[in-house]
């Protein structure tokens, strides 16, 4: 209650993700402890070994952490409390090591699967989106024949037609090669930025952190 | 209402069985007042102690069952210590699902057309090879040592076993194993012997007495292939049951409580050998003795499995030969004419049994596979195990089915009901469940969670990740489940038979009704579309998929 109030301004409050004394632990060992506000725009890269509890910080504030793991504090999104919210009430988006692309569905049917807010132009905002990632005309393509690249573009596009209110990045670049990381990492950034939401990104990869540009906090 | 599915596939399965085998007992002892029998007595156990031949009928039920289940699981093994990942062993390992969808009753008849005095296998022999000019008068079928009956089971029951032991090996790192105790100097069949068969056999118990349980009491496959007069104790009990003269039922009651007995005493003298062969194992893997050949071993394994491969393969042959068979002496290898006239004949008597047969493995197969998932996906959503409950899945497959289905019968006729198609429906549930089960509960946990996790994300509820994400994905499964569970309820006699009180017509209870008759021509029909129709469900599920994601490549992989 009183921390709500205390530790940020009602000005940053308007869409901060505030992480207020989060503490994992796993069967009773104590993981980590967080106190951070990321502000919209913003991105706080968390760094630290595999095991060190970094992705289930990420599962606990979208709304998914195994039930052998145990969290206190609160996380605040835009001044709401989403702490133990079902995830798909969080407004928390996700993007994963790998594209996970649903095998079932077009290119554009995977895009369009999460795209919030009107379905009139859904066609309309699916092609742009595309288009802006440079893969206009590959709606109608099986995901399966697309490159490694190619996919996790389409994901992040994905990602960002379901208009997320914050953005958690769980090692997306890890599984790709050197150059296609580069690349990537630029279109995800920047697009990051235009959506002008907070960002949370675990990596162990000093370069995703610099890229991203943000406050850095290492566990261990 | 999820959290009430594994609960209510345990009810569903459990209530049956217990409840019909506790209603065995009155009638048992002389008491169903319906029937007259208003005092409790010993009456029906004396008349069937005195019924004639019957120490040799459980007899042959019990032996049977033991040998049918050991020579089956000796040849396995015995095969699984040879496999190399040849093309002869995937062939193989292809050919089990086809083999496992045989129903009983069509497997059975395919043998007896093959080993019968006439049957095909003495015709290519003869008059070459054996002399004869017309069929020997030897006992060939329906022996009453039961040979044929206990062969006839060893050949149906080998791909089960196969397949359970091939689905419990990748975890055990079987050819590591035998690599190491290779090098130190075991010969390839000892090392698997002394280092996979100890680890794969507590894998594979519960099968091998589901095996037991059915061996030492199957109705069907010892109609066909067991002896006669007297013939199998099961065969007796649904004889009695059949008779019309209701007072039998109290006979018939007794029967099926002692073949109770008999299936459970097979089951302890199983698990007796397994302790004494256990020990005896163990001092011979310790011993550390070398042979020096194991060449004998290697060509057994391999002959016997290429054996009882190819015989359904070639009875299946022998019966699509008799029912298009025009004229066809004796020791001719081939029929001199070949004519469509006895499936033009059956057609008309065919659609009725069929549709019915369908309508039953349909309904059973959907509940089943709808209960399934609701029960696995309720383990998700929770995200812990399963009920430990859910080994009860294994109960209607270790109780014999005339135990049990006995007092289901006593208890609709008791109501004065009339035979209920959803009754037989049921009854169909409790066999096709587990199958459904075992087939769904590994692509289920495998199923990449992230899938799920994902869709959320995106803002879909449970239920919808469920319909929009987790169904679609794993449609192929869920199909491939169904036909099994559909090519199960089509291979069940008894319960259509008992429950059905001869109402209820599917092509099992015709084609095993036409074996007493002996028209090889029409057995020949009638089995041919028994062992067809479970493949239709096969067929479907793997089109299915295929034409709905004809344009999705990852769909073929998954």
């Amino acid at each position: 209650m009183e921390r709500t109030s205390g530790h940020a301004g009602p000005l940053a409050e308007a869409g901060c993700l505030q992480l207020q004394d989060v503490a994992l632990e796993l069967h009773g060992h104590h993981l980590l402890h967080l106190n951070e506000t990321i502000s919209p725009g913003g991105v706080l890269t968390v760094m630290g070994p595999s095991g060190s509890g970094k992705s289930t910080l990420l599962a606990w504030i979208a709304g998914f952490m195994s039930s052998s793991f145990h969290a206190t504090g609160r996380a605040i999104l835009g001044g709401e409390d989403i702490t133990g919210r079902p995830a798909e009430q969080t407004g928390v988006g996700l993007l994963f090591q790998d594209p996970l692309l649903f095998p079932h569905l077009s290119v554009a049917g995977n895009v369009r699967f999460g795209a919030r807010g009107g379905k009139d132009d859904v066609a309309e905002r699916v092609e742009n989106a595309l288009a802006s990632v440079g893969l206009s005309g590959f709606g109608h393509r099986d995901p399966e024949t697309l490159s490694g690249g190619q996919r996790a573009r389409v994901a992040l596009v994905r990602l960002i037609l379901s208009r997320p209110r914050a953005i958690l990045l769980d090692e997306p670049f890890s599984k790709l090669d050197a150059p296609l990381r580069r690349e990537l990492r630029a279109v995800v950034f920047e697009h990051l930025r235009q959506q002008n939401v907070p960002a949370m990104l675990v990596t162990h990869d000093q370069e995703d952190a610099d890229a991203a540009g943000g406050l850095i906090v290492t566990i261990d | 209402m999820l959290r009430l599915a594994p609960w209510i596939i345990v009810l569903s399965l459990v209530l049956p069985v217990v409840g019909g085998t506790l209603l065995t007992v009155p009638p048992a002892f002389g008491y169903l007042p319906v029937l007259g029998g208003d005092d409790w007595s010993f009456r029906p156990w004396l008349e069937l102690a005195a019924t004639p031949g019957i120490l040799r009928s459980v007899a042959v039920s019990f032996g049977s069952g033991l040998l049918a289940t050991g020579l089956a699981l000796i040849i396995v093994f015995l095969f699984l210590s040879t496999i190399a990942n040849t093309r002869f062993d995937r062939w193989i390992q292809r050919l089990i699902s086809p083999l496992l969808s045989i129903p009983h009753a069509a497997a059975a008849f395919g043998f007896a057309f093959l080993i019968a005095p006439s049957g095909l296998l003495l015709r290519w022999l003869s008059p070459a090879l054996t002399g004869f000019e017309r069929p020997p008068d030897w006992l060939l079928l329906n022996d009453p040592f039961g040979v044929s009956l206990i062969s006839g089971l060893v050949v149906k029951e080998i791909p089960f076993l196969l397949l359970v032991s091939l689905a419990g090996l990748p975890q055990l790192n079987a050819g590591q194993r035998v690599m190491l105790a290779r090098s130190l100097g075991y010969l390839p069949r000892a090392a698997w012997f002394k280092t996979v068969a100890p680890a794969l056999y507590p894998l594979v118990r519960l099968p091998v007495y589901a095996v037991l349980a059915f061996a030492t009491s199957t109705v069907d496959v010892a109609m066909i292939l067991g002896p006669n007069l007297p013939s199998t104790l099961s065969v007796q009990v649904v004889q009695w049951f059949n008779d019309p003269d209701l007072s039998f039922r109290f006979l018939g009651s007794a029967g099926a409580l002692l073949q109770l007995v008999v299936t459970a005493s097979a089951l302890s003298a199983w698990w007796v050998l397994e302790k004494l062969i256990g020990k005896g194992f163990n001092a011979w893997v310790a011993g550390g003795n070398r042979q020096r050949s194991d060449g004998t071993l290697w060509l057994a394994g391999r002959g016997l499995m290429v054996i009882s491969t190819l015989l359904p393969v070639l009875g299946l042959f022998a019966l699509a030969l008799n029912s298009v068979a025009g004229f066809w002496r004796f020791p001719d290898a081939w029929p001199g004419s070949i004519t469509l006239s006895h499936w033009l004949q059956a057609l008309p008597d065919l659609a009725r049994p069929f549709w019915m047969t369908m309508i039953i493995a349909m309904a059973a197969s959907m509940l089943a596979v709808a209960m399934v998932l609701a029960a696995l996906e309720h383990e998700q959503r929770r995200n812990r195990p399963a009920t430990r409950a859910l080994w009860l899945l294994y109960l209607p497959l270790l109780v014999p089915q005339v135990g049990f289905l006995s007092g289901i019968t006593v208890l609709s006729q008791m109501a004065g009901q009339a035979p209920a198609l959803w009754v037989v429906v049921w009854a169909h549930l409790l066999f096709v469940l587990p199958y459904v089960y075992l087939t769904l509960v590994e692509p289920y946990r495998r199923f990449d969670s992230r899938w799920v996790i994902l869709g959320r994300s995106l803002g879909l509820s449970v239920n919808q990740a469920f319909w929009r994400i987790r169904f679609p994905m794993m449609l192929r499964p869920v199909l491939t489940a169904m036909a099994l569970g559909v090519a199960i309820s089509v291979s069940q006699y008894l319960p259509t038979q008992m429950l059905g009180g001869g109402r209820i017509v599917t092509v099992t209870t015709e084609a095993v009704a036409l074996s007493s008759g002996g028209d090889r021509r029409l057995i020949g029909v009638w089995a041919m579309v028994q062992a067809i129709t479970p493949f239709i469900g096969f067929l479907l599920a793997l089109l299915i998929p295929r034409l709905l994601w004809k344009e999705r490549r990852g769909m073929q992989a998954l």
